[in-house]
């Protein structure tokens, strides 16, 4: 199991030298006020300018040490840091893309984005900060304490006094504020809700005239949103305040203290000046550490939900061996069952059926009947719990994923673009495609006259997610996508919907001179769409139901007949009404 | 990659966070949210007279404490002199210390020539009043006064910092809450125009991100660089009361240490932009790839994919790790600068205390404030970035403020009583930016009650006229009457409120059913929601719902199906009860047994009412009163089914293609 903060291990000398740096910048910057005291008590109140100069080459050797120290300090965390960020958003891209649908589908596909990316910032950031102040407050804070006992041991009493009151106070106003941020990111989440409603709506919301009500909806989140944030503020106003007077105090009572001490003859005042610099270092130096403490459960929140990842392994297993494909373009499933993890009932069960080469098989049957999970057990984007699934006479199983996958053209039911060219997008499927293969893929997918129609033509810019295509050109695009890979079986999940008929029908007839050899098979919920198929798999609640041509179908089985007549009968009584 | 994220406004550009991206107007824009902020001028005064009191009292402050130790320090010295005397006077003759006053001083001791002048010479002043014969102690009750002193001006001090703090909160919560809200006013009075060319995500992080950004920066920065000035400008007046010449030297730090600062804000700009950039890209890559994975996994791509993803990670931890080193350098560059202005001006201050032009407490003071001086500085730095980040999304957040607005009703609109429904469409013209000439001379004439139908190609415009019907997008040229008065002269939301939708995007909100269902006419009755449910066949489903019509839809109503949210915007549609129709593709996305019912519920609520319905699906519109079909934007056909069937044109066309397959 690769932890995330094993990807730190390639940097632990760099690491090493970084604390050391860091170590000697902060033991310089604790020896600085020493020398300024110096240069002012020795060269100054002594009026001896050799002492001055001393003292003030003294002090620029220290600063330039410093600075040194400091600028390679920052330039080993901010590369390990960023090193390791990079390191970690790279294992973590690798994995998730081993992952099955069912690791998306358990993770989210939302979640793995934020994973890969905030997550990851989160915990690079933490890197920088331990390396440059989680080292550098507690060194600052000891530091201080051990130069503080060295002045005066009875005074430093005081800390055991004012560290606790510190700590204390912040503690207390932390767990009066946390919970208000935890408020305040629920209110975020309500008006970016509202928002969306409101910018996905803005037709219906115009529509109706409702711009009042919704303005009473946004402002009702914004006014809590302000409320909340307002009291959060006010609290943390506190906070500096409530710091600094205890620091005060702290330096008031040790000037007190300090004067019974001189009285008494066991301390020097000189001393005593000093031992108010290293309390107020020491105290500050606290704050910094108690700031750190509140983020590192932030950050290890995104360390445990990057672990995660690396700890779910992908459910389907390759067996990476190329094998020797006995019968090419067919399809068989034997008693194959298929159920999620966790769930009782199965989504496909106990599925029989054979397609041969080169036919066209359709797959009917309402939303949520198991259609697409068909397809996807096919590509083994999931793995049947029970029986064997054969394509090209070899049990998916026992042939390498990107074998198998390499016979499919599949086009899913959401048309899936990336961003770049419409060049890219088609060569997609075949990376080494000429122009002309290119060219011919756009014709057969009805996609070449609106390509030719823009600016650019194939070079035209798609953006993130087509967003730049109506729906039907990004639906044809992606099937000149699988069409380009010629491959020996093609996949259509639904993938017409967007179409209007005259493009449907004209795209249909294309496919159906140009993919004679290859097996189509075709997931549909109108019977207008399957009726010429050569096999129709009829499925309901994850059973086939019956399986052959319309014609058999429509006469043997009842509820095919119905579901046929539900669709064309209605059509046919509008259509006697008129004659 | 390179040339797409420069060409295409994507949605990533406005994700990529937004802090550090430079303004292009920096000036104009601070002065704007300057603007903003003054509507509080009040406050702001509040915060700048208590700022300018606490800067007073921190720089005053260690100059009271230093009293009390200035004391201690005399005190000591005194003892001191006090033991030695008194050593010296055991030595000295009997009769000679017999001779001396009871209350004899050592000021008395050197006007008698007692004291050799070497060591006259090196004796500090408070030493001179020292008793010869009274012990001198500690002066507690002065010292004890003045840490009181000082203790009343600390806890002014903070109360004053509270008060800063509080009412900048105020402030800058107040100015945020007004940003959002006229965020919003202002994107109800947009045009259609502007959402379709703005992704929701691009608005959606201006609306919270952008304002979080001027929200947090408003109510750190403002207080912090007030402060640092007026602290900088306190020392400063202290320091000149102190000597001239070390106030230049220490001056002198202020524009070294900027052109450092400039210099490394300037470098790290660069790398913080390419940073914000390829950020931008990496998570426009995850997203993308992320969510089509199934895509990439069909067509074997992860390797490229990956390898992608490695180039674009590597691009960000270049240019990631150099921001980082350069904007981590600048609190190091300050305090070393500083360091070195602290050695000159002790260096300077020496020479003068040796020529005796300057007393050692003075140079003691000036070092303490020297030490001061640089730490506004440095602050003041940091919150450069900071604003530089909140200017450049206050621009952003102005730049949808200063969207055009829709043209506003005519002043004198006029109220039609007893809509009957008819529409006249009469040579209208219309075209998009991309495209101009989408609608043209375009004519139509619906009697009250009609059914008419819009069927062609996507494509063809036929969503179009349904957005010039309820004048979501204004007509080029041309005129549209609903009982013979044009659509201009009615208000927008009278005139929308002629109309109910039912579209294939099935829009509803997260609250309950009856809330959804009410939204078309928030003074429904309870009955008449049932109703209208019923008419829907949408009771059905919501009475074995846990709840009933109490039911919560959550997030893009998820825990629904899709055709049980279609049921429901048609009962939402039944329950408006307004005189004209509109159903765009209302059942496309459903499958046929739902469809079934859909449509019959739908054609319920056609009865008695004008109805405009688009589809993809001829069979559900054959029994329209007229048929348009439109391609390219034109009508090229007009007329019921049987006459266009008849015609054997293009209806026929789009209908045989459809039906051919049925009819085996």
């Amino acid at each position: 199991m690769k932890k995330v903060f094993s990807y730190l291990k390639p940097y632990t000398f760099a690491m090493i030298l970084g604390i050391l740096l860091t170590f000697f910048q902060s033991m310089l910057d604790l020896y600085l006020p020493d020398l300024m005291s110096d240069i002012i008590n020795k060269g100054i109140v002594g009026q001896n300018l050799d002492e001055v100069y001393r003292y003030g080459r003294y002090m620029a050797y220290a600063t330039i040490g410093f600075m040194l120290c400091a600028v390679f300090a920052t330039f080993i965390a901010a590369k390990v840091s960023s090193g390791f960020g990079k390191k970690l958003r790279d294992a973590i891209y690798a994995k998730v893309n081993k992952f099955s649908l069912a690791e998306f589908n358990k993770l989210s596909t939302s979640s793995l984005i934020t994973r890969t990316t905030n997550d990851v910032t989160q915990v690079q950031q933490l890197t920088l900060m331990s390396m440059r102040m989680m080292i550098r407050a507690p060194l600052m804070c000891i530091g201080g304490i051990i130069m503080a006992l060295s002045k005066n041991k009875e005074l430093s009493i005081l800390f055991i006094v004012a560290i606790p009151l510190l700590l204390l106070s912040i503690m207390l106003l932390a767990k009066k504020i946390l919970p208000l941020f935890t408020k305040m990111q629920e209110c975020t989440d309500r008006i970016n809700q509202v928002i969306r409603e409101k910018l996905s709506g803005v037709r219906v919301i115009r529509a109706f005239g409702t711009q009042k009500y919704e303005e009473k909806r946004y402002d009702r989140a914004n006014k809590d949103i302000y409320d909340v944030s307002l009291k959060a503020a006010y609290r943390m106003s506190i906070l500096m305040p409530i710091v600094m007077m205890i620091i005060n105090i702290s330096s008031i009572v040790i000037v007190w203290a300090g004067a019974h001490l001189i009285d008494a003859g066991s301390m020097e005042i000189g001393d005593m000046m000093a031992f108010v610099e290293y309390a107020i270092q020491v105290l500050f130096s606290i704050l910094g550490v108690a700031m750190i403490f509140m983020m590192i459960p932030r950050a290890l929140v995104s360390v445990k939900r990057i672990n995660e990842i690396f700890e779910t392994e992908s459910s389907i297993k390759d067996s990476e061996k190329e094998v020797d494909i006995a019968k090419p373009g067919e399809i068989e499933f034997i008693n194959a069952t298929f159920k999620y993890e966790d769930a009782d009932m199965p989504v496909l069960s106990n599925m029989n059926f054979k397609i041969k080469k080169g036919q066209t098989v359709a797959i009917l049957g309402t939303t949520g009947c198991g259609k697409t999970t068909l397809l996807n057990i096919m590509m083994r984007f999931f793995d049947i719990t029970e029986g064997v699934v054969r394509i090209g006479g070899v049990d998916v199983k026992d042939m390498s994923i990107k074998q198998l996958r390499d016979m499919i053209g599949y086009v899913p039911q959401k048309a899936v673009l990336f961003s770049g060219t419409i060049e890219s997008n088609i060569k997609y499927g075949k990376e080494n495609a000429t122009y002309d293969e290119m060219v011919e893929a756009a014709k057969i997918s009805q996609s070449f006259d609106f390509i030719e129609s823009l600016d650019n033509k194939f070079a035209s810019t798609v953006a993130q997610g087509g967003t730049n295509f109506s729906g039907g050109q990004k639906q044809r695009l992606s099937i000149a996508r699988a069409i380009i890979k010629k491959p020996q079986i093609y996949m259509f999940d639904d993938s017409f919907s967007a179409l209007d008929y005259e493009t449907d029908k004209k795209l249909r007839e294309a496919l159906k001179k140009n993919m004679r050899d290859a097996t189509v098979i075709i997931v549909a919920q109108r019977v207008s769409t399957v009726l010429d198929a050569d096999k129709i798999l009829f499925i309901d609640d994850g059973k086939i139901i019956a399986q052959g041509t319309h014609e058999e179908l429509y006469n043997t089985c009842e509820e095919y007949k119905n579901v046929v007549l539900s669709q064309i009968t209605e059509e046919e009584a509008i259509q006697n009404g008129e004659k | 990659m390179e040339k797409n994220s420069k060409k295409v406004k994507g949605p990533h550009m406005g994700k990529g966070g937004m802090s550090l991206d430079k303004p292009k107007n920096f000036s104009k824009t601070l002065r704007r949210l300057i603007k903003y902020i003054g509507d509080y001028n009040k406050a702001i005064l509040v915060v700048v007279i208590v700022l300018i009191l606490s800067t007073i009292l921190s720089v005053r402050s260690p100059k009271i404490l230093g009293k009390a130790t200035t004391e201690l320090g005399n005190n000591v010295i005194q003892k001191m002199t006090y033991s030695q005397i008194k050593l010296s006077l055991d030595k000295m003759p009997k009769e000679i210390v017999d001779m001396l006053p009871k209350d004899a001083t050592v000021q008395t001791l050197i006007d008698m020539n007692l004291i050799p002048n070497e060591v006259v010479e090196k004796l500090p002043d408070v030493s001179k009043s020292v008793s010869l014969s009274v012990e001198p102690k500690i002066n507690f009750s002065y010292i004890g006064k003045i840490l009181l002193i000082v203790l009343f001006l600390y806890f002014l001090s903070a109360i004053f910092n509270y008060i800063c703090s509080r009412v900048m909160a105020y402030v800058s919560q107040k100015v945020t809450y007004n940003l959002r809200k006229e965020i919003d006013n202002k994107l109800d009075k947009l045009p259609l125009r502007f959402f379709d060319k703005h992704t929701h995500g691009e608005i959606l992080s201006r609306v919270t991100n952008d304002v979080d950004t001027v929200s947090s920066t408003l109510q750190q920065a403002v207080v912090q660089i007030l402060q640092s000035l007026f602290s900088v400008i306190g020392i400063l007046i202290m320091m000149l009361s102190i000597s001239l010449g070390m106030s230049g030297v220490a001056i002198l730090i202020i524009p070294v240490s900027l052109i450092f600062v400039a210099t490394i804000v300037k470098t790290s700009q660069k790398y913080f932009l390419s940073q914000q950039k390829n950020l931008g890209n990496l998570n426009g890559k995850v997203e993308e790839t992320y969510s089509g994975n199934l895509v990439i996994s069909a067509f074997n791509m992860q390797k490229r994919e990956i390898k992608e993803f490695e180039k674009i990670n590597s691009n960000l931890y270049y240019s990631g790790w150099k921001s980082q080193f350069l904007s981590g350098l600048m609190m190091p560059i300050i305090n070393s600068i500083s360091n070195f202005g602290y050695v000159g001006i002790c260096i300077l201050g020496a020479m003068l205390a040796i020529d005796g032009k300057m007393t050692i407490g003075n140079i003691q003071a000036f070092m303490q404030y020297t030490d001061q001086f640089t730490r506004p500085i440095g602050q003041s730095a940091n919150m450069l970035n900071l604003i530089q980040g909140a200017v450049a999304a206050a621009e952003r957040i102005f730049e949808i403020l200063d969207e055009k607005e829709e043209e506003p009703d005519k002043e004198n609109t006029i109220k039609l009583k007893n809509v009957e429904g008819n529409v006249v469409c009469d040579k209208v013209y219309f075209g998009y930016e991309d495209n101009p000439n989408l609608i043209k001379d375009w004519s139509l004439d619906v009697k009250a009650g009609d059914t008419v139908a819009i069927v062609g190609p996507t494509g063809a415009g036929k969503t179009t006229i349904v957005n010039l019907l309820m004048r979501f997008y204004e007509i080029d040229d041309g005129k549209i009457t609903i009982d013979g008065v044009s659509t201009k002269d009615i208000s927008r939301d009278e005139l929308r409120s002629m109309f109910s939708m039912v579209l294939q995007d099935t829009w509803l909100f997260k609250g309950t059913i009856k809330e959804n269902l009410k939204y078309g006419r928030q003074d429904a009755t309870d009955e008449e929601v049932y109703e209208a449910a019923r008419l829907a066949y949408a009771d059905r489903f919501i009475k074995v719902l846990p709840g009933g019509y109490n039911f919560e839809l959550n997030e893009d109503a998820s825990n629904i199906s899709q055709g049980e949210k279609q049921l429901l915007t048609i009962a939402r549609a039944i329950l408006a009860d307004s005189p004209i129709l509109i159903l765009d593709e209302a059942t496309s996305n459903v499958d046929t047994r739902t469809e079934e019912i859909i449509q019959d519920a739908m054609n319920r609520l056609m009865q008695d009412r004008t109805s405009f319905v688009i589809a993809h699906r001829l069979s559900t519109i054959k029994n329209a009163d007229i048929i348009l079909v439109m391609e390219n934007g034109r009508i090229v056909e007009r007329g019921n089914h049987n006459e266009l069937l008849a015609k054997n044109g293009a209806y026929a066309r789009l209908y045989n293609s459809q039906f051919s397959e049925e009819e085996e």
